[in-house]
């Protein structure tokens, strides 16, 4: 049965609409189609190995052709804004790249393009980088996803960091192959802080009343609520779910929870509207890199979150051929360093690291030092000490227990 | 409501200056400068956004005032997407105020010239389509896309603007409508001329400012949307949308830049028809 | 014949427009109220059930919010007519030959991008920004002071976003006023405040009818300046419902808020409309 669910053709099949006249006059939309997969009782369960892959691969591949241009939707804040890699891309390949920084939450991400996916209509980008987040697994089992054809990844078998084709989001790395990994921990302030930060619980200091940023995706917001009463999020229940939406209304109620953000936070750092807030790692560093700022970034001692980015390829993109080409490209051990030099988020290839000490050693002076800093940064090469530290999402077994998660922190967001 | 309307007096007789001699200057003063100060307060925005288009920033992003500068409009289309949008947005907006003018004037034209069954629901529909909030239209049409799964793009996007346009030019083409004389129609009827022939080429020319300043509102509504688009839009980026998108990151100037050449295109039309349109009425 | 095409000439002429405001404003609203009956989740679809728990769910759940926008709503639409009354009386009365100039100048915010406008207003209070900066550089104000992300930051952006839909109804009710009738008024109670009671707040009523209506639903359903300028504590049901159709795909949810905001409002329109006449707001609506 894991076999048929993960089969995108038959995904696709069946979360399209056969559009008839009794449709029309009902208009009640998107019934119907549900009974199919409910009766399965089975969300993106099992695994979506090479079971199901090898037809379905051959049969999404199978007359496609390179175009020589692509639509990249990316997160802000993920590449040198002057694009050097895909400037190297390009002059390799011919690929024009349009690269657009469109997704700023996993959330209203999933909402645009989900009505023209269903559709069977491109959402005009041939690659997006999306979170491991719940989002995944909806994109997943919609059938929005294209399975990825590995004979055209040489560069990914050869250098991805194998942890990563284990991971339970998307084992084998069916659909998708990571762009970056990264924690979710504080940023602050410290000249309007006035002490060094190190707890979570410091998020709940009234002494940071209307200064406190939180993010509005649940996940990231409920995530935090558990680990600050000490809870794994990966093997949280429903009764603590229910436990941490009270500890973080009882932090909204109090007033010290300015907004809750989105990729907007680092802007609202920025301005001075929040002096602490929740935070993806490498946004802050660059940051500071950028506007010359000194805002620290730390992973709280209760603990953090880690994720990962993902490249993936909607199964409506005109130029899918192009976009695995630009997939296996960012796996080259050289692009994979400069893009870790800049970003400053974990390079899922383990090489990269010594490239970036080889490319350090070319410099002198304060770059060389700079970029020793980012090859030892523990932010975009976490020690074995700082993965201690960092939790897994929330996993759900079932689409109403994710629906149950969002329920219980969404009024918190929404209020 | 009864019509406590009274009748309008000639504005010839410049109504305000026959009410002048029991002005009390003491009130009016205060009233000068308190309407005055609101106008101010309406600007400052404005002043704000032009002034940062100017505004010799160094990054992308524009917070800080850093010395004046004139490089941003020569750098005016650097960032693709936005011109892009931009231009997605003027084009949406040409084909949809097009498309209500023609469907709007219909209504319009009807109402205004005829009695008909439905002319009640027609009116109700219209009022409603005026009145109702956009998130609701937006939501609304949102959820007959996806129940139908339609998709979104720039064609839903069309649809939706002609849709809460449409009444809007019908309103002003039938206010014009109503006040026509039908004698001149007759007479050009009684020399033989046939309806369609009475029609574009006496009456469509009488009424022709009103469907064009009807087009123009429709165009302007169109461009500045940003509920309703950004319900109907899927991964389609139009003007307003990029600037949503792109605050929380940061705006760049040239969204400035932008922002104040439509400013000044937008006043410079409205000086222009009104100019017009005055010295029309004295000819 | 010619009479038969006289009679259906209208319908004619109606037809294309009419048809599409069928097709794209009454349809969706009952695939809308379709929706809000629905039960599901996005990937394995939404099902028609008569799912009026959604209603039930949706009230528990965001009755705060409702709440919250109806109080905003009122309390901008009062500092609206606070406004704007004096400035359209100003104009009406006072304008002479510069009236269209006046009115311009108060429609000059309409020709800047409703978002871009907004953002603005956002870009001067910020909490480190040119107004609040020096006054905390100098110990006026707690460096924590902040204007944005307050209820009053949220209702002066809609305050200042909607004042023109306020002063024109006031002001075409005011200028339809004929200054004979004033100055009769003020011969006959001498007193000027009485002849302002008795004659021009009467006259002048159903254009502040008018502009509370179309302030006040198009207030107290917008989320863009709550989005922009408001916290946390701010949240208004429009950004609930947006939030629940482009955040999290929960149109059941989502569709019944809609219904449920509607409901609210056009219980206000219709006891609206019914006082002025459906045609009057309509005149006054496309001024």
């Amino acid at each position: 049965m894991s076999a048929n669910i993960s089969d995108p053709s038959l995904l696709r099949g069946m979360t399209q609409r056969r559009f008839g006249r009794r449709d029309a006059l009902r208009l009640s939309g998107l019934a119907g189609l549900g009974a199919a997969l409910a009766a399965c009782g089975v969300q993106g369960k099992g695994t979506p190995g090479a079971s199901a892959a090898p037809d379905a691969v051959e049969k999404f591949w199978a007359g496609k052709a390179k175009t020589n241009k692509i639509d990249f939707a990316n997160w802000p804040l993920y590449m040198d804004p002057k694009h050097p890699e895909l400037k190297k891309f390009t002059a390799e390949t011919g690929i024009e790249v349009n690269y657009q920084e469109v997704i700023q939450e996993m959330g209203p991400w999933f909402a645009k393009v989900q009505p023209q996916l269903a559709a069977g209509q491109s959402i005009g980008y041939d690659l997006m980088v999306i979170t491991n987040s719940f989002q995944f697994s909806q994109f997943r089992d919609s059938g929005f996803l294209a399975p990825l054809d590995h004979s055209k990844l040489p560069n990914y078998t050869k250098n991805a960091d194998p942890a990563y084709a284990k991971e339970a989001f998307d084992p084998g790395n069916v659909y998708s192959v990571p762009w970056a990994s990264g924690m979710t921990g504080i940023a602050y302030d410290p000249d309007k802080v006035g002490r060094k930060l190190t707890k979570l619980a410091d998020l709940w200091d009234p002494a940071f009343k209307g200064k406190v940023g939180m993010f509005s995706d649940t996940q990231e917001l409920g995530n935090f609520g558990l680990l600050a009463l000490g809870i794994d999020p990966a093997k949280s229940t429903s009764d603590d779910w229910q436990k941490a939406a009270d500890h973080l209304k009882e932090q909204k109620k109090a007033g010290i929870v300015r907004k809750y953000y989105d990729q907007s936070y680092v802007d609202a750092l920025g301005k001075g509207e929040v002096w602490i807030t929740q935070a993806w790692s490498g946004d802050i560093f660059q940051k500071n890199l950028s506007e010359n700022r000194n805002f620290e970034f730390f992973v709280p001692e209760e603990g953090g979150t880690i994720w990962t980015d993902n490249m993936t390829i909607p199964i409506t993109a005109k130029a899918p051929v192009d976009a695995i080409t630009l997939i296996d490209f960012f796996y080259r051990t050289d692009v994979a360093a400069t893009l870790a030099e800049y970003i400053n988020y974990v390079a899922p290839v383990p090489s990269a690291k010594e490239q970036i000490i080889k490319d350090a050693a070319k410099l002198s002076g304060a770059d060389k030092t700079a970029m020793e800093a980012i090859a030892n940064s523990k932010l975009v090469f976490p020690s074995a000490a700082e993965y201690a530290k960092l939790h897994y999402y929330v996993s759900f077994e079932a689409a109403s227990e994710q629906q149950a998660f969002q329920k219980t922190f969404e009024p918190i967001v929404l209020g | 409501m009864s019509q406590t309307t009274l009748e309008r007096p000639a504005p010839a007789a410049e109504p305000a200056h026959a009410a002048r001699p029991k002005r009390r200057l003491g009130g009016g003063t205060l009233l000068f400068i308190y309407t005055w100060l609101v106008i101010l307060w309406l600007i400052v925005p404005i002043f704000v956004m032009i002034a940062f288009s100017f505004n010799d920033t160094k990054g992308r992003y524009n917070q800080e005032w850093q010395g004046f500068t004139f490089k941003w409009y020569g750098k005016i289309f650097e960032i693709e997407d936005l011109t892009k949008a931009l231009w997605t947005s003027l084009i949406i907006a040409v084909i949809s105020s097009l498309l209500s003018g023609a469907l709007g004037t219909g209504i319009g034209y009807a109402l205004g010239r005829y009695r008909f069954r439905g002319s009640g629901t027609l009116n109700l529909i219209m009022f409603a389509t005026i009145s109702s909030p956009e998130l609701i239209m937006g939501a609304s049409l949102l959820s007959l896309f996806v129940s139908l799964a339609l998709g979104l793009g720039a064609v839903t996007i069309t649809i939706a603007h002609v849709m809460f346009s449409i009444s809007f030019v019908a309103t002003i083409v039938r206010a014009r409508v109503v006040t026509l004389d039908r004698s001149i129609e007759e007479a050009a009827a009684d020399l033989g001329a046939s309806a369609w022939t009475t029609f574009w080429k006496v009456t469509f020319p009488i009424i022709l400012p009103a469907v064009f300043s009807g087009v123009l509102l429709a165009f302007a509504l169109s461009i500045d949307d940003f509920v309703v688009t950004n319900f109907t839009a899927g991964s389609v980026t139009t003007f307003p949308l990029w600037i949503w998108g792109s605050t929380r990151v940061g705006l760049p100037p040239q969204v400035n830049v932008m922002g104040t050449l439509i400013f000044a295109v937008g006043v410079l039309i409205a000086v222009i028809t009104n100019i017009r349109s005055r010295s029309g009425k004295r000819g | 014949m010619d009479r038969v095409k006289r009679q259906l000439a209208p319908y004619f002429l109606v037809l294309p427009g009419g048809l599409w405001l069928l097709l794209f404003f009454a349809i969706p609203m009952i695939a809308m109220l379709s929706l809000s009956l629905q039960q599901g989740d996005i990937v394995n679809g939404y099902q028609f059930t008569f799912h009026w728990q959604n209603y039930t769910d949706a009230i528990d759940s965001y009755h705060t919010q409702l709440i919250r926008s109806l109080i905003y709503g009122a309390v901008a639409t009062i500092f609206l007519i606070v406004l704007a009354f004096p400035v359209a009386y100003w104009i009406a009365f006072y304008g002479g030959k510069r009236k269209s100039t006046y009115l311009f100048l108060l429609l000059l915010p309409f020709f800047v991008s409703f978002v871009l406008r907004t953002i603005s207003w956002r870009q001067i209070l910020t909490d480190d920004g040119p107004v609040l900066k020096p006054l905390k550089e100098i110990g006026l104000l707690s460096d924590s002071y902040h204007i944005l992300g307050t209820p009053a930051a949220v209702i002066g952006g809609l305050v200042y976003n909607f004042l023109p839909f306020m002063v024109l109804p006031i002001y075409v009710a005011l200028e339809r006023i004929d200054p004979r009738v004033v100055e009769a008024a003020r011969d006959l109670y001498a007193n000027p405040a009485t002849a302002f009671r008795k004659v021009i707040l009467p006259l002048a009523l159903p254009g502040v009818f008018a502009g509370v209506l179309m302030s006040f639903v198009p207030v107290s359903s917008d989320y863009v300046n709550s989005e922009v300028l408001g916290s946390s504590s701010t949240t208004m049901i429009g950004q609930v419902i947006q939030a629940q159709y482009l955040v999290n795909s929960d149109y059941p949810t989502a569709s019944a808020l809609s219904f449920i905001l509607m409901a609210v409002l056009l219980v206000g329109i219709f006891a609206y409309a019914r006082a002025l006449g459906t045609e009057d707001v309509m005149k006054v609506a496309a001024r």
